[in-house]
């Protein structure tokens, strides 16, 4: 190996500790050390959260499918119901876990 | 300079290893700033990578041929887009590129998710971390590309098969796809070792999994148009395992796909999607150990090398690993939802699945099967076309029907009455056409006639879906019908997207059925002046002309082309013999008709002493469109990439509100 070669590799090495040791050398007394994760509380909150939202979508695409006229009137009475009742469980379920300001919660909007 | 990219190696390998550990304790025990430090790992390691492949690209461009590597796959001749080409022409250089891309969309893919990783799936970056571990090891330990020797005069050269404009793209793309499934892999194994079955993991999976399965559909064309051009047999795809290793993790990804909107939808196959996710990937890496081992007879395999045996032993330990971590994880991954009904479209989506599946794993038996013969009878066989054919009949057409079907059932439940009133138009359409074709004679081959009439079912139903679409989206926003259509395929890009693709995959379907089931073929010896009639065509051999290329010579007969009496000019057909490689490649000649889609394809052979030569006509139907679809998949791709900001807000939402939740 020449001499230039070895100096710039050593010079490419060197760099490249000094980047991953960065985040020790910008703080090397962490106040908080900890990745942020989820409790299972918070978890199980997601899942109410992804449930709604899930519902809401499926809403959405039905009454869209409904009026483009790929779901005939008996299809769309039998699966609203159900749906509606879905996004109201998780709606209720969240309720009392609500923040001070709740968020506003998406309308269902036949035209999305 | 061949010590400075060993050494890049060497640094490379060190990050690696480091974002690996450090990455995975950081992960287990918690540890925000060790998780930065191995991502700033991973994202040095990529600059590292790139600095050795500088090095060789440079070495190549220089003719450095005291590098063994360039020695041993370029020539002083050959021309300079083929000599930067040969990067990924050999075991040591496509390895290379392996690590380079793996890092670089590695480090993209985390720099892009960095928040959720820190916050969500710290996993992500030891995975990957642990799995460029593995390529760089070969790179330093086993296939090094900086190897020196004493400089030749000038080296061997290029194999002439790869020397097409095709191969300048179809190698990185297809690497594109690979390596671009590891990311999904990550993801979801990141999510499974975190604990995390929430949907963050899974809209970031398969925004990677669209874009790593678009490369790959894609490279697979490019691939099948090299071999149509280069191999010269008059077909397009000739089920080569080589070609099959990179179909079959395009089956699982395309399944993926489908499934994961029945996750979304529905938060059903939750276990069935990650076992997808972990297919695709060990089936891209089967793919690249069957490319680049040498273990099977290949038109596409140019080496054979002593990796293999490290290949099987690193798809053994990622496939064992994964099953573990599903296992443990079953609890967290078992759905609370049920199939409501066998009519609808989730239970479209499965069955879609079970044959996109099932076709993978009949298309990986095909490919193993000789290498199991051989191993435990000791017999050498072959599985040939017939059995692939077969297959791709019976799970094809199948699949084809459900294209058109599927989106035209409703989620959770339809009633039999409402499906067969959504499939009066398209079954209608369907029919006629197929009365149309039969009277105008394609009854020859019932193949042909079965296929297209399913493709113009499938036509008429994603025809049906944007009309029905746009006057809905009319009737509820006013405005012209454009801002109807365009407001229909932007509010839903990923379904309107999705049907662009079906569009082009109807498109092969017809280019292939036409290539399959209707060519024609005629073959001779010719003297000077004498003709050959392969369908409209007539084609006069004129006589045969030499050239000297850059690197070759050029020997090509020349044929006068007429239809229905008409002049269409003329054709070269013919071989070039190669100087530096001592190799002969035939150089077929391809006369395309864009308005009928069609090809003639004229292949010359044994140029005769006494100034005969031997010619094979081939008429071509269709196949352009083959060509076309890829055009057209790329476009339906594109659309269904492109970043859905209704879809950011949501989530951003649901998170703002997690958080608040978490703090009331």
């Amino acid at each position: 190996m020449d001499v230039l070669a070895v100096a710039l590799a050593a010079l490419f090495a060197v760099a490249a500790v000094a980047f991953v040791a960065r985040p020790f050398l910008a703080e090397p007394e962490a106040d908080d050390d900890r990745l942020a994760g989820l409790t299972p509380g918070e978890q199980g909150r997601l899942e109410l959260l992804e449930q709604r939202d899930r519902a809401l979508g499926a809403l959405k695409e039905l009454e869209f499918d409904h009026r483009t006229g790929k779901i005939a009137d008996a299809d769309y009475e039998a699966s609203v119901g159900p749906l509606r009742r879905e996004a109201a469980e998780a709606l209720r379920a969240l309720e009392p876990l609500a923040p001070p300001a709740p968020a506003p919660v998406e309308k269902v909007d036949a035209r999305a | 300079m061949p010590g400075l990219g060993s050494a890049a190696l060497v640094v490379a390998f060190g990050l690696v290893v480091y974002a690996a550990v450090a990455g995975g304790y950081a992960a287990y025990r918690g540890r925000r700033r060790l998780l930065e430090s191995a991502t700033n790992a991973l994202f040095a390691s990529f600059a590292s990578v790139l600095l050795a492949a500088f090095v060789l690209l440079a070495a190549l461009a220089r003719h450095d041929f005291s590098f063994s590597y360039v020695a041993s796959h370029t020539s002083r001749e050959l021309p300079l887009g083929y000599t930067l080409a040969s990067f990924w022409s050999g075991q040591e250089g496509s390895l290379l590129l392996w690590l380079l891309v793996l890092t670089g969309i590695g480090s993209a893919a985390v720099a892009l998710n960095r928040r959720l990783i820190s916050t969500v799936l710290p996993w992500t970056v030891p995975i990957l971390g642990a799995i460029a571990s593995f390529f760089a090891l070969l790179l330093v330990f086993v296939a090094s590309p900086f190897g020196t020797q004493i400089a030749p005069a000038d080296g061997v050269g290029m194999n002439p098969s790869l020397q097409n404009p095709y191969m300048l793209a179809h190698p990185p793309l297809l690497y594109l796809g690979y390596v671009g499934l590891t990311i999904p892999f990550a993801f979801a194994m990141g999510a499974l070792a975190s604990g995390r079955a929430d949907e963050r993991w899974i809209v970031a999976t398969r925004r990677w999994t669209l874009g790593s399965w678009a490369f790959l559909g894609f490279a697979i064309l490019l691939g099948a148009k090299w071999a149509y051009e280069e191999v010269g047999w008059g077909g397009w795809y000739a089920w080569d395992p080589v070609e099959n290793a990179a179909l079959m993790p395009w089956l699982v990804a395309t399944a993926f796909l489908h499934s994961v909107m029945v996750q979304e939808k529905k938060n059903m196959l939750r276990v069935w999607n990650v076992v997808l996710v972990a297919g695709a990937f060990c089936l891209s890496l089967f793919g690249t150990f069957l490319t680049r081992s040498g273990v099977i007879n290949s038109i596409h395999s140019f080496t054979q090398s002593s990796i293999g045996a490290w290949f099987l032993g690193f798809i053994a330990i990622v496939a064992a690993a994964s099953t573990a971590l599903i296992i443990y994880r079953l609890p967290l991954l078992r759905s609370r939802t049920r199939l409501e009904s066998l009519v609808s479209r989730e239970a479209a989506f499965l069955y879609n699945n079970l044959f996109l599946v099932a076709f993978a794993l009949t298309v990986l038996w095909g490919v193993i099967y000789p290498l199991v013969s051989e191993a435990v009878r000791g017999v050498a066989v072959t599985v040939g076309a017939p059995y692939y054919d077969f297959f791709a009949v019976a799970f094809g057409l199948p699949l084809v029907l459900l294209m058109g079907v599927g989106p035209l059932v409703a989620w959770r439940r339809a009633s039999l009455r409402a499906v067969g009133r959504s499939l009066l138009w398209p079954a209608g359409t369907a029919f006629v056409f197929g009365i149309l074709l039969l009277l105008a004679g394609a009854g020859s081959s019932p193949a042909g006639l079965v296929g297209y009439t399913f493709a113009a079912f499938v036509l008429a139903a994603i025809v049906l879906e944007f009309v029905r679409g746009t006057r809905a989206r009319h009737a509820l926003g006013g405005g012209s019908w454009l801002a109807a259509f365009t407001s229909l395929v932007g509010r839903n890009r990923r379904r309107y997207g999705g049907y662009v693709v079906h569009a082009a995959i109807v498109l092969l379907l017809i280019g292939a059925v036409g290539i399959g089931g209707f060519a024609t073929t005629q073959e001779g010896k010719l003297k000077r002046g004498q003709s050959i009639e392969a369908g409209d065509y007539r084609l006069t051999y004129l006589g045969s002309e030499q050239r000297r290329a850059a690197n070759s010579q050029e020997l090509r007969a020349r044929l006068a082309v007429s239809r229905g009496g008409k002049d269409l000019g003329t054709v070269l057909a013919g071989k070039n013999r190669y100087f530096a490689e001592q190799q002969t490649s035939n150089e077929v000649a391809i006369r395309s008709d864009w308005l009928r889609a069609e090809d003639l394809f004229v292949i010359a052979d044994q140029f005769n002493p006494e100034g005969s030569v031997f010619v094979k006509v081939i008429v071509n139907p269709l196949v352009n469109l083959i060509w076309l679809a890829g055009l057209l998949f790329v476009g339906g791709a594109l659309i269904t990439l492109w970043p859905d900001a209704r879809e950011q807000r949501r989530l951003a939402r649901r998170f703002a509100e997690e958080g608040a939740l978490a703090r009331a």
